[in-house]
């Protein structure tokens, strides 16, 4: 559980139709955040304009994308605790 | 002189992009671009070479890319490419225009946006997302996208084509707007109430070459014509195999000169008339037409070409260019009296712009 005032350390994998989009992006990266909004704020630190590629305006994570941590689907506003693992996802679709 | 002619194509699967030279008959392709993300238009800004390509992919939303080198780089953004928390996200860019100072870009679902440092950030043009009708706004076959930009050579004004929304005029650079659709059908409404104020569908809204009021407009139910920046429009589709059809593209210096392509109709495939394929011409402004199928495929033309799928060049004589949802891309570089297919194995094209430079 994270303690207050302490930010937690997570593991984001991203995916690679969102690499091609950053070219200097990793694959892997860790993120000090203690919710998904926070890890999606960091992401847009480092690489500017992933925000807008990852959430939409209402604001929500994009339709057709899900993030999970540890297995479980997450929200912008999910907590997150030490160790945790994001895998960023892109839906099955397309034609 | 040197003279290179681009041709500028925004796929279902990425921009792509033909060079020639003055003859026009010899192209050669690169791409596709911009992440073979869809891509709905393409432009240059004829000053300074730089291409924009709008469009939206369904994993990651809309965005305006650009390349400053004729493609061998580009960059992405939507920063400010948004509509308020509380509506319908943005899906995708689905227009671009060059105006005095800025880029416009149209979305879906329907609003205006503008930039003025290339594309890197935007601003909504409130004035048209706050009209009073707004709430009534009612999507076509596409969505409720906005799909035409024309800018008043004047810098103030501008029209905007909405589906099937209508035609939409501002004199004050967008802070207020005003319908101009009086004297275009829906035929999908019952007479008396065939010429709504709003309401029409729209497909694609073009400017005379030097006669800023001059407009041609095809439409879902006709194609029209306006010499009063819209105030009052006049059917043009006589003569015309049929009152349907998507593109609309007017000739560089001859304001008379339109080229239209009529599809079979809206409910029975929208693709050629007779499986016969034609660009349909005009030198007197609509008064008659001509159609220019030498070189086109005469049997088993079951294809149809989008609302942003033809365009002219600026050389003299004219090329003409068009490319079809089946993935050709057909030019002529006569003014449209004949054609040859520069490919036949693109994604759906969904619009087609041209760039010359002369060096």
């Amino acid at each position: 559980m994270a303690h207050k005032g302490k930010v937690s350390e997570v593991q984001v994998i991203l995916p690679r139709p969102l690499l091609a989009l950053f070219p200097e992006a990793q694959a892997e990266v860790k993120i000090s955040a203690n919710t998904v909004a926070a890890v999606i704020a960091a992401l847009d630190a480092r690489w500017p304009g992933m925000k807008s590629r990852l959430c939409d305006e209402t604001p929500n994570i994009r339709r057709h994308l899900a993030i999970f941590c540890n297995g479980a689907r997450v929200e912008l506003r999910s907590h997150l605790e030490d160790g945790d693992k994001i895998y960023v996802l892109t839906a099955v679709s397309g034609g | 002189m040197t003279t290179k002619v681009l041709l500028l194509l925004g796929t279902k699967k990425g921009a792509f992009i033909f060079e020639s030279d003055r003859a026009r008959s010899d192209w050669r392709l690169s791409g596709p671009y911009c992440a073979a993300w869809p891509i709905n238009h393409v432009i240059a800004d004829p000053e300074t070479g730089v291409i924009y390509a709008g469009g939206g992919n369904p994993w990651f939303g809309p965005a305006v890319w650009k390349t400053t080198d004729f493609g061998a780089n580009w960059t992405h953004s939507s920063e400010g490419l948004a509509h308020e928390e509380d509506e319908t996200p943005v899906s995708s860019v689905w227009s671009l225009a060059n105006g005095a100072g800025c880029l416009y870009a149209g979305v879906e679902p329907a609003g205006l946006f503008q930039s003025k440092d290339g594309g890197q950030s935007w601003s909504h043009v409130h004035g048209l997302r706050d009209h009073s009708t707004r709430p009534q706004w009612q999507p076509g076959g596409a969505g409720l996208i906005l799909h035409s930009i024309v800018p008043h050579p004047n810098g103030k004004a501008i029209w905007v084509a909405m589906s099937a929304v209508g035609v939409f005029y501002s004199a004050d650079e967008g802070k207020s707007w005003e319908p101009r659709n009086r004297g275009t059908r829906n035929d999908y409404a019952p007479a008396p109430d065939n010429y709504p104020e709003f309401g029409q569908c729209v497909h694609s809204l073009v400017m005379a070459s030097g006669k800023p009021d001059r407009l041609y407009q095809q439409n879902h139910c006709g194609m029209y014509r306006t010499d009063d920046g819209g105030r009052e429009w006049r059917s043009i589709e006589s003569g015309l195999p049929s009152a349907f059809g998507f593109p609309a593209a007017a000739h560089p210096r001859d304001p008379d000169t339109l080229y239209l392509i009529p599809l079979n109709g809206d409910s029975i495939g929208r693709y050629m008339p007779d499986a016969k394929a034609a660009v349909w011409r005009t030198r007197d402004g609509g008064a008659s037409w001509q159609d220019c199928r030498r070189g086109l495929p005469q049997s088993q033309a079951f294809f149809g070409v989008l609302r942003q799928a033809m365009s002219v060049d600026r050389l003299d004589p004219a090329g003409v260019y068009f490319g079809t949802n089946t993935g050709h891309l057909y030019a002529s570089a006569d003014e449209g009296d004949s054609w040859t297919c520069v490919i036949d194995s693109l994604p759906p094209v969904h619009s087609v712009e041209t760039l010359v430079l002369e060096s």
